[in-house]
């Protein structure tokens, strides 16, 4: 009955069913379309974020690593240096240099007078200066009673002056670089004394207080110090737990809890774990605050759950077939996986191990709670000496007002982001090389 | 000296094989067949003879020394520091250490300078003590095992039996960490909760942990109320995840179900770029790039923006969630079997309602299980908001103001002077107690969802 009712309906379809059916097939596709374009637009929004982020920071951090120059002519007056003729290096070295650089800088514009213009023009040398004139002497002390050509760096101000941070066009009371001074750096620079130069020393200072003399190699020493203890604590622990819980772990309650344990590890706040850190090594074992040491024990808790993953995945790829042939030679199931499940599984364990690292090196949060945030001015010689690291450097140059230390933090994460990529790359160049697939 | 004494250990053991290889060869005149084990099983049998008791106390000498060495110095102290509070003690002692050890000191005196005189001799005093046990005992491990090697002894199977035992050591390690995770945190939120009850902790409307420092100041009495703290977190997540959710599940759709092959190989990686990069550099594009946009859009329409909204830090924190939706949800998709497509398509349905009526539906327990894990990321991320929101514990739901949360007041609780005595401190373990509950909760109840409602397929 209703088969004969349906067709009879399908016979008597009239011309504007067919016309509104099309439209509902279009009104389908349409839909169909947008949904499509929601997924690209999902996708660009996402890579939008990554391009604004790193011109963003790669904009305001690429001047961190050139720094404004001012060639003056020194002399090196016996008269300051060395007054009693001795050459004795105490006397030399506690002369005072930054004299030098006044008197250089008075008799370069010597139409400049009055106590607050000269000390504007003290201000466009930086305060670094000094030492640079110390090094020279200390080093070569026939140079007192000549005059040289010596490239200064130039202070903050007009070193962001020189880089366009800081714009010509603000009225003087806003600017820190006033009128006068930007006189004196045009007759510089038409003189050709006006100069830049790659900052190396931005590479290899350690922390300070002036954004000029401030540099991240204190705070790279730190990091690696602790990535030391961290690998050389976290790749052992880290693969003996997955061979156990791969290999030889009966199937009980006890491996199920460690398993369950792992995978909740994994997803723990970092910043727990720096709560473990204070609470544990710090207060009940008393080990030194702001020690690499401390930093390292904490972050290898932290990386074990990845680690142990990684380690696990890259064992499960190993197929059973070559545990099956070495035990059939004869060989221990310790032998088995020493000598040939282990090997196999090597690239993977290091990719594993390598992301490990990168997510180690980039991690803040449980490195604050250690205090590793305390002011370091001096570069750690080992991991028990005072020290940050790289992205707590970061975090500590972010908070300062002073406007050069906003590229100095961007400088430094476009350091700790190459030194990722770098981990970055050699993990997928040992996957891609090196994993064998079966 | 640690490295000194590493290198005299690596000596001892290295000798220790070679001598027992050598010695069990010899023992069967060079004939290995006749041996129990392979030589080089005699070898590490002696090595692990030498390292593992030496190393051990090694790491019991290093954990303790610091303590012991402090407390033989504090018995020395002179009788008015020791009749003072803890903290005077404490503050002493650190002087008296950074001036023995050549680090900077506070202060400095001549009593200073004997006390750390005596404890840098009682220092070197334990480290050469160090130097000889640690040695003493290898060797003593090296002559006793060495003498044990006859052809008869079942070398490997002690050597395996040890190394089972150092695998199933080095996997409690985790199990020690989260025991030592929730014993320190609940330890000293118990010392919190002595000094402030537990019931206004959990519910108290207001947050503001300054504590008197002199018995008489007025109105620095401190209130540790922790709701408004947690809304912030809530506030702060939720734009977060109103960001992340929509982005990141879209694009793992488009990735699975439009994109070619070609399309994925190259956006997949580079949407997982977002992952890798560290949350500093998050925190410090918040403040620098994002919080002066958002101040300007909104005071362009009207609105008053605070220098620190829960809406800048929110959206950074959204980018930085995405690739954890999405390849999360990337995941779950792919796994939804592909009949099921095939019979939506065979019905005359568009890829749209595909998506939207099958795939969606069969995914959804696998969906909500990774938002769930992303909201876990974003309670525990700390940087980003430490950077870019603020320090006022506001109770509010309007995301153009400045709001605190959990990790924020953590961080600025324990940053800086800090005596451990002091409710301010302890407070922190608290939160970190209430921030390691709720995260653990929430990834129990995604591997919940994901137990409990995904479906069997195959």
């Amino acid at each position: 009955m209703t088969d004969i009712g349906m067709t009879d309906q399908a016979m008597t379809l009239k011309p504007t069913d067919h016309a509104k059916s099309a439209a509902r097939l279009r009104r389908r596709h349409a839909a169909d379309k947008r949904f499509r374009y929601y997924g690209i637009a999902a996708i660009g929004l996402a890579v939008l974020a990554i391009i604004t982020l790193f011109t963003s920071i790669v904009g305001t951090g690429y001047s961190a690593f050139w720094e404004t120059t001012v060639a003056l002519d020194i002399y090196f007056d016996p008269e300051v240096l060395d007054p009693d003729g001795t050459r004795d290096p105490e006397v030399i070295r506690k002369a005072n240099y930054a004299t030098l650089v006044s008197h250089a800088l008075y008799s370069r514009f010597p139409e400049v007078e009055g106590r607050a213009d000269k000390r504007t023009l003290r201000g466009i040398v930086s305060d670094g200066a000094r030492y640079t004139l110390q090094d020279m002497v200390m080093e070569n002390p026939s140079l007192i009673g000549t005059t040289q050509h010596v490239t200064l760096s130039a202070s903050g101000e007009v070193d962001a002056f020189a880089k366009g941070s800081i714009s010509p066009d603000l009225p003087e009371a806003e600017r820190p670089i006033k009128d006068n001074e930007i006189a004196w750096l045009e007759s510089l620079e038409q003189a050709g004394d006006l100069d830049w130069r790659i900052d190396w020393a931005f590479f290899t200072s350690p922390d300070s207080r002036s954004p000029v003399l401030a540099g991240i190699g204190g705070a790279v020493m730190g990091s690696f110090y602790m990535l030391l203890v961290t690998l050389a604590l976290s790749f052992p622990i880290g693969v003996a737990t997955a061979v156990y819980l791969e290999e030889f772990a009966p199937k009980n309650r006890w491996t199920d809890t460690i398993e369950v344990n792992i995978n909740n590890l994994a997803a723990v706040p970092s910043i727990v774990f720096g709560l473990l850190g204070l609470a544990v090594f710090l207060n009940t074992l008393g080990m030194p605050r702001s020690a690499p040491v401390v930093g390292g024990l904490t972050l290898t808790l932290m990386t074990l759950p990845t680690m142990i993953i990684a380690t696990r995945a890259a064992l499960r790829a190993v197929p059973p077939s070559i545990r099956d042939a070495a035990l059939g030679v004869g060989a221990s199931p310790l032998q088995a996986v020493m000598h040939h499940v282990l090997p196999l599984a090597m690239p993977g364990i290091l990719t594993g191990t390598i992301i490990g690292m990168a997510q180690a090196l980039g991690e803040t949060a449980p490195l604050l709670m250690i205090g590793m945030v305390a002011f370091v001015g001096d570069i750690p010689g080992g991991p028990f000496d005072s020290a940050t690291a790289l992205p707590v450097q970061i975090f500590l140059w972010a908070d300062l007002p002073e406007r050069a230390f906003e590229e100095k933090t961007a400088g430094a994460i476009l350091v700790l982001l190459a030194f990722l990529i770098l981990m970055n790359a050699v993990a997928v160049y040992l996957r891609r090389r090196l994993e064998r697939r079966w | 000296m640690s490295l000194l004494i590493a290198g005299l250990l690596t000596v001892v053991l290295l000798s220790g094989f070679y001598m027992a290889r050598g010695r069990a060869l010899a023992s069967v005149s060079g004939h290995a067949r006749q041996l129990h084990s392979r030589p080089s099983f005699y070898g590490t049998y002696v090595a692990l003879w030498c390292a593992l008791p030496a190393l051990l106390i090694w790491a019991l000498w290093s954990a303790l020394d610091g303590t012991i060495l402090r407390t033989m110095v504090m018995s020395e102290l002179p009788q008015d520091v020791l009749s003072q509070g803890p903290e005077i003690i404490d503050l002493y002692m650190r002087n008296v250490i950074s001036l023995a050890t050549g680090g900077i000191a506070s202060a400095d005196s001549p009593e200073l300078r004997e006390l750390a005189a005596h404890y840098g001799r009682l220092q070197s005093i334990a480290n050469w003590s160090l130097f000889v046990i640690v040695l003493g005992l290898a060797s003593g491990g090296l002559l006793y095992s060495i003498r044990r090697i006859r052809p008869d002894l079942r070398a490997r199977v002690k050597v395996e039996r040890t190394v089972d035992w150092i695998l199933i050591i080095a996997s409690t390690v985790s199990i020690l960490t989260t025991i030592g995770i929730v014993l320190s945190l609940l330890f000293e939120a118990m010392r919190f909760f002595d000094r402030y009850p537990v019931l206004d902790f959990l519910f108290g409307l207001d947050w503001s942990p300054q504590t008197a420092i002199r018995e008489d100041q007025v109105g620095q009495s401190g209130a540790f109320g922790m709701i408004p703290v947690l809304a912030g977190t809530m506030l702060v997540t939720v734009i977060a995840m109103c960001v992340a959710v929509p982005i990141g599940l879209l694009s793992a759709i488009y990735m699975s179900e439009y994109a070619g092959p070609k399309t994925r190989t190259v956006f997949k990686p580079v949407i997982e770029i977002l992952a890798g990069i560290p949350t500093v550099v998050y925190g410090f594009f918040a403040a620098l790039s994002v919080a002066p946009v958002v101040r300007q859009i909104g005071q362009s329409i009207g609105l008053d923006v605070a220098s620190e909204s829960a809406l800048a830090a929110g959206l950074v924190m959204g980018i930085m969630i995405i690739p954890f939706v999405s390849s999360l949800s990337d995941d779950v998709i792919n796994s939804v079997p592909q009949s099921l497509r095939e019979g939506s398509y065979g019905l005359g349905a568009t890829k749209a309602e595909t998506i939207r009526q099958v795939i969606l539906p069969a995914a959804l327990p696998g969906i909500v299980s990774a938002v769930l894990l992303a909201v876990s990321r974003a309670v525990g991320e700390t940087m980003i908001v430490v950077m870019a929101a603020g320090l006022a514990a506001n109770l509010t739901a309007n995301p153009f103001e400045a709001v605190t949360t959990v990790t924020v007041q953590i961080v600025t609780l324990l940053v800086g002077d800090q005596e451990f005595d002091s409710a301010k401190t302890l407070s922190a373990f608290a939160l970190g107690l209430v921030l390691f509950a709720a995260t653990l909760a929430l990834n129990v109840v995604a591997l919940y969802v994901v137990k409990k409602y995904r479906e069997a397929y195959d």
